[in-house]
């Protein structure tokens, strides 16, 4: 049974374009992905046009979530174990929504200018559109398992947007150093989203909200905790992984305008705020999270200030405004809340519009170095005032959004909200990051647009195009119309987002630019001139220094990175395989058997085995002298299967002739058709593949001899008997047991009332489990057409290639003898075997047409028919030879096994007209004139079906085997043998 | 008879088990040929052994589950008899190509040194 869909209609908020706002940027991925390569225009209009769509549905789902709470949309897929396609949006999840499909709107625009007619730009836009989706998927999810879905395509678009230009090395390694970073974070998220709907009971994100109390109280609390802050950390390039976000700087900048800023690492803190209500507030939340958010903040500023590349420096810079965004989320306070969920807003703003403005730097003079850029201002006025106001917002100055949001940073930090170290020092730790942030606001505007007018610039700077700076200019207005006038701008829409987190534990907050002289007022002017004396100090040791913060440069998280990727990779997996890995088989199946020897002994030790008295009583002595005689023939086979190989073949018939019987003692006639005539086949196949093996005697094995050899003999057999006597106490064990009642009676019951068959066998295998016989039958059909590849091209080895002994000496005699011609000895070789063969031909196939006709009510059936029609074939083969044969009779196997199959689906979905399920059956008899009353069920036909493949597939195998000697044969083209040996 | 039968199923995975360890190729598809007998004939077991009461219905009318031999076991090892020829006949081939491109019969495709 496949998943079944079902569109659940009872929400009242059920609202459809939520599916659309989600699955629209996936639809224009895949167009975006089949226009050619050169549509630049074409691709930027069709993302252009699906991000507007976006927008303009989330601007529209703004009255509903605000007046009702909560939208929701479901479409259940498996809803039994809790998978449901559930999307939900709150005022929270609005915000986000919307950040993220304007952002994606200013970007798909300023990427229309960037990216270079020279680059595959469909590509780009379909993979931005996708991760678009993938991120709006993550913001909009209402199942935990559908979010991580969603994060882990956010990880997998991620990495193909940064390593867009793969012909560059730094690309392709920071798409896989992201990748594998936050991969891994993703799965410690999904292990984290186990435990939460393990302790939760649901994974639906309305339950799981709600349960803060039963989370928080579980001791299964700290490792959730711990599995869902690394998925969060690794996502926002939060301490101690916060390397990779530096490296993904080799992305184009439109990408890291979107990624870095708005998306891709906002995902980490959108996780801790949306799982805020329910795990925030403890000892070990505040610590962890609290530890990282801290150190991302100071070392991501400080190390900004040293970064002789722009994007370098924004990237750090992004590390450290998250770390804050992350120590607010720590404390646990509702307030820290807000003003985490506010600098999520305003950090998306200016920092979208601040790569942006690196991008044009880039794109108009050719370097992103510091060092060689200066007094830009001059060629460009207009980008240059846009990126200060930018840079301004990003280090706090008044009257923009970034210092408003500093401002409750600051007041939070002066709380005291957990009695500990780390509490005391936050406010001198937010301090000093802050006067870090001025100091490299101002060294990036300082250091690229005033001083010296640059000289030796790979080209020549000048503004622009105008819909290129648009999108900053647009970013710019906001952080300055929601600097100045926060309460009437953002104030209702922030007051929707954070009631949405917080619900009842919404604090009053004010959002003005003017709280009066306080203390957070100070710390921010106070920042303010310290960050500005930093920079003049350093001013002079940057203007020249290398990349990288003095002593830290050493200490790069990318070479610990990948000497732990090198030594995880390759020498911990070297040396596992020298130690446990063999390419020997032997080895391998010794262990395999000696684990199941084991797997079988564990539960007896443990519970006992207890058994009835081994007895031969009452047993039937004809049964017990088949025996004797079916186990000298494995015993036999075992013994001679290596230097008497035709002696093994025989002995292992005999045994597969006691198995038949055994099958037909009790009660089980189509096993022992089946078996009998499966045998049969079995035996004539590997009697064709005798001739490609090697000669072997007991006098050539000289090193089987040693003692070694027979110590491992000895060994050998003393784990076949274990083994054997296992098997041989376990069977017994079951068989003098009674049987529990099983689904059997179902089957005899309605064999015959609902399969229309009475041989209950056969009804199982065309009607009740015809599904499994479908399978089954592909296999076959598999099977043969490997068999039939591998010999098409089949090269001996090259002591085979010759004709065998007999052959030749038999030729040689013809030749010597002038009245013969060659072949004549083996010309009426079995004559009389060979006419009775010819002559039972139509007999056998008139008894497989009895054995299929028959099959539905009495022991036969499709197997056993068509394997006893193969067996006519080949002896028709056997008697008069393959070119005899070929001549007369045109066997077209594969013809047989695609009839076969077309007809078993056929039928199969043939009861879909008539409204039933995949392959049901309708039986009824038909009147035939002479012969009677002759049973016409579907299952027939399907029967048919499994006919003919089998025979097909039977026939195929042994005439591509049996061709192999009629060949003119090659030894392969390079001489291998036992001195070619793979190093 | 339970313990006639229990004894062969023992040889049988006991001999195979034996082969399966052995270094020729030959020796494996005859080692897995005998213990495909003894699996099935463990499987067929499960359904406890009955004499003269194949699962064929006798009428249309009423059944007696008692009456009758288990059908699920032998459905199951119909199929397995099938699939255990198939994978024999794909082993067999397997076998003759790798002896053909290596030269040698050994199960690791080389001689041991």
């Amino acid at each position: 049974m496949g998943p079944v869909i079902e569109r659940a209609t009872a929400s009242m908020t059920d609202d459809a374009s939520l599916i659309l706002m989600v699955g629209l940027p996936f639809a224009g991925s895949i167009l975006a992905a089949a226009l050619p390569t050169n549509a630049r225009t074409a691709a930027a209009a069709l993302a252009g046009g699906v991000t507007t769509i976006c927008l303009a549905l989330a601007l529209m789902l703004y009255a509903p979530v605000a007046s009702s709470g909560v939208v929701r949309n479901q479409i259940d897929w498996i809803p039994a174990l809790g998978l449901n396609f559930s999307l939900r949006m709150d005022g929270f999840a609005w915000m986000f929504a919307l950040l993220v499909a304007a952002i994606g709107l200013l970007v798909v625009l300023y990427a229309r200018y960037y990216m270079s007619r020279e680059d595959p730009v469909p590509r780009f836009f379909s993979f931005f559109l996708a991760f678009m989706g993938s991120m709006l998927g993550i913001v909009l999810s209402g199942n935990l398992i559908l979010l991580v879905v969603f994060w882990e395509m956010t990880s997998i678009f991620s990495f193909l947007l940064i390593g867009y230009w793969h012909h560059n090395a730094s690309a392709r390694d920071g798409a896989r150093m992201a990748l594998t970073i936050t991969g891994i974070g993703g799965l410690g998220l999904l292990t984290g989203v186990l435990l939460l709907g393990h302790i939760v009971g649901s994974y639906q994100l309305d339950v799981v909200l709600a349960s803060g109390n039963l989370i928080r109280s579980n001791p299964l609390y700290v490792p959730t905790l711990c599995f869902i802050a690394l998925g969060a950390l690794t996502k926002s390039a939060q301490f101690p992984f916060h390397f990779w976000l530096p490296n993904a700087m080799a992305a184009p900048t439109p990408v890291s305008a979107f990624l870095h800023s708005a998306t891709m690492v906002k995902a980490g803190v959108f996780l801790l705020a949306r799982f805020w209500p329910v795990l925030a507030g403890t000892n070990e939340w505040f610590w962890i999270i609290g530890l990282a958010g801290m150190m991302s903040f100071l070392l991501g500023s400080y190390f900004a200030i040293f970064e002789q590349d722009i994007k370098g420096l924004l990237a750090y810079s992004t590390i450290s405004h998250l770390g804050l965004i992350t120590m607010l989320l720590s404390l646990g306070s509702p307030l820290g809340a807000v003003a985490a969920i506010f600098h999520m807003m305003n950090h998306a703003t200016f920092k979208a519009s601040l790569f942006m403005a690196a991008g044009i730097i880039d794109h108009e003079t050719g370097t992103r170095d510091m060092r060689r850029l200066s007094g830009l201002f001059r060629f460009m006025p207009f980008t240059a005032t846009l990126a200060m106001v930018a840079s301004a917002a990003m280090a706090g100055v008044p009257l923009l959004n970034g210092f408003l949001s500093k401002e409750m940073f600051f007041a939070e930090t002066i709380e005291t909200h957990v009695n500990s170290i780390l509490d005391t020092v936050a406010p001198y730790a937010a301090f000093v990051g802050s006067a870090f942030a001025v100091a490299y606001s101002v060294r990036f505007i300082h250091g690229v647009f005033f001083g010296p007018p640059p000289t030796d610039l790979p080209s020549q700077p000048h503004e622009p195009a105008f819909w290129m700076r648009f999108p900053i200019l647009l970013l710019v207005i906001t952080c300055l119309v929601v600097g100045i006038v926060p309460g009437i701008t953002i104030g209702p829409y922030l007051h929707t987002a954070v009631t949405s987190v917080l619900g009842d534990r919404t604090p009053n907050y004010s959002l003005s630019v003017w709280h009066g002289f306080n203390l957070p007022l100070m710390m921010s002017m106070g920042a303010l001139v310290l960050g500005i004396i930093m920079f003049a100090c350093l001013k002079r040791y940057l203007a020249t220094s290398e990349e990288g913060p003095p002593y830290f440069r050493r200490l790069k998280g990318q070479r610990i990175f990948e000497r732990a990727m090198v030594t995880m990779s390759w020498r911990w997996a070297r040396f596992l395989e020298a130690r446990l890995g063999t390419r020997r088989l032997q080895p391998q199946l010794r262990l395999l058997v000696l684990v199941a020897i084991i797997a079988a002994l564990w539960p007896l030790t443990i519970l006992g085995f207890d058994r009835d008295k081994l007895t031969l009583a009452g047993a039937d002595p004809a049964f017990v002298g088949i025996w004797a005689i079916g186990i000298v023939c494995a015993i036999g086979a075992a013994w001679q299967a290596k230097f008497h190989r035709l002696v093994a073949l025989t002995l292992m018939g005999g045994a597969g002739l006691v198995t038949c019987i055994t099958f037909l003692w009790f009660s089980a006639p189509d096993l022992a058709v089946t078996q009998l005539l499966v045998e049969i086949v079995t035996t004539v196949l590997i009697l064709l593949g005798l001739r490609w093996l090697p000669k072997r005697s007991p006098e050539i094995a000289a090193g089987d001899t040693g003692i070694g050899a027979k110590l491992r003999r000895y060994r050998d057999l003393i784990v076949a008997t274990v083994a054997g006597t296992g098997m041989m106490l376990i069977s017994y064990a079951i068989m003098t047991r009674s049987v529990p009642d099983t689904i059997s009676d179902y089957f005899l019951e309605k064999a015959y009332s609902e399969g229309g068959g009475r041989n209950v066998v056969n009804v199982i295998l065309v009607d009740f489990r015809g599904f499994d016989t479908m399978g089954e039958m592909t296999v076959l059909g598999v099977v043969a057409l490997t068999v039939y590849a591998l010999l098409r091209r089949f090269r001996p080895a090259a002591d085979s290639v010759e004709s065998p002994e007999q052959q030749r000496i038999q030729n040689a005699d013809d030749d010597a003898r002038p009245d013969r011609k060659l072949g004549d000895t083996v010309s009426d070789y079995l004559l009389v075997p060979a006419v009775i063969m010819q002559w039972l031909f139509p007999v056998i196939i008139v008894f497989a047409a009895y054995l299929f006709m028959r099959g539905h009510d009495l022991p036969g059936g499709g197997f056993a028919a068509g394997i006893a029609l193969a067996a006519a074939f080949i002896l028709q083969y056997m008697a008069a030879g393959t070119v005899w044969v070929e001549d007369r009779l045109r066997v077209l196997p594969v013809r047989w096994i695609g009839i076969g199959l077309l007809l078993a689906v056929a039928v199969g979905s043939g009861s879909w007209i008539f409204g039933y399920p995949f392959l049901t059956t309708h039986s009824q008899y038909v009147d035939l004139p002479w012969i009677g009353a002759v049973p016409a069920a579907t299952a027939l036909l399907f029967d048919f079906g499994v006919f003919s493949l089998v025979l097909g597939a039977t026939t195929l195998m042994l005439i591509a085997l049996a061709h192999q000697s009629i060949r003119r044969l090659r030894a392969p083209s390079t001489p291998a043998g036992p001195s070619e040996e793979a190093s | 008879m339970e313990f006639v039968l229990a004894i062969g199923i023992g040889v049988l995975i006991g001999s195979g088990v034996f082969l399966l360890f052995r270094p020729r190729t030959y020796q494996l598809i005859i080692g897995l040929s005998l213990i495909a007998y003894g699996v099935n004939l463990f499987i067929f077991s499960m359904g406890r052994l009955k004499i003269a009461a194949p699962p064929v219905l006798a009428s249309g009318g009423p059944v007696n589950p008692a009456d009758y031999a288990d059908p699920i076991p032998q459905a199951l090892v119909l199929t397995a008899i099938v699939i255990g020829f198939a994978t024999a006949a794909l082993f067999l081939v397997v076998l003759l190509v790798s002896r053909g491109l290596t030269g040698s019969d050994h199960v690791d495709g080389r001689e041991p040194n």
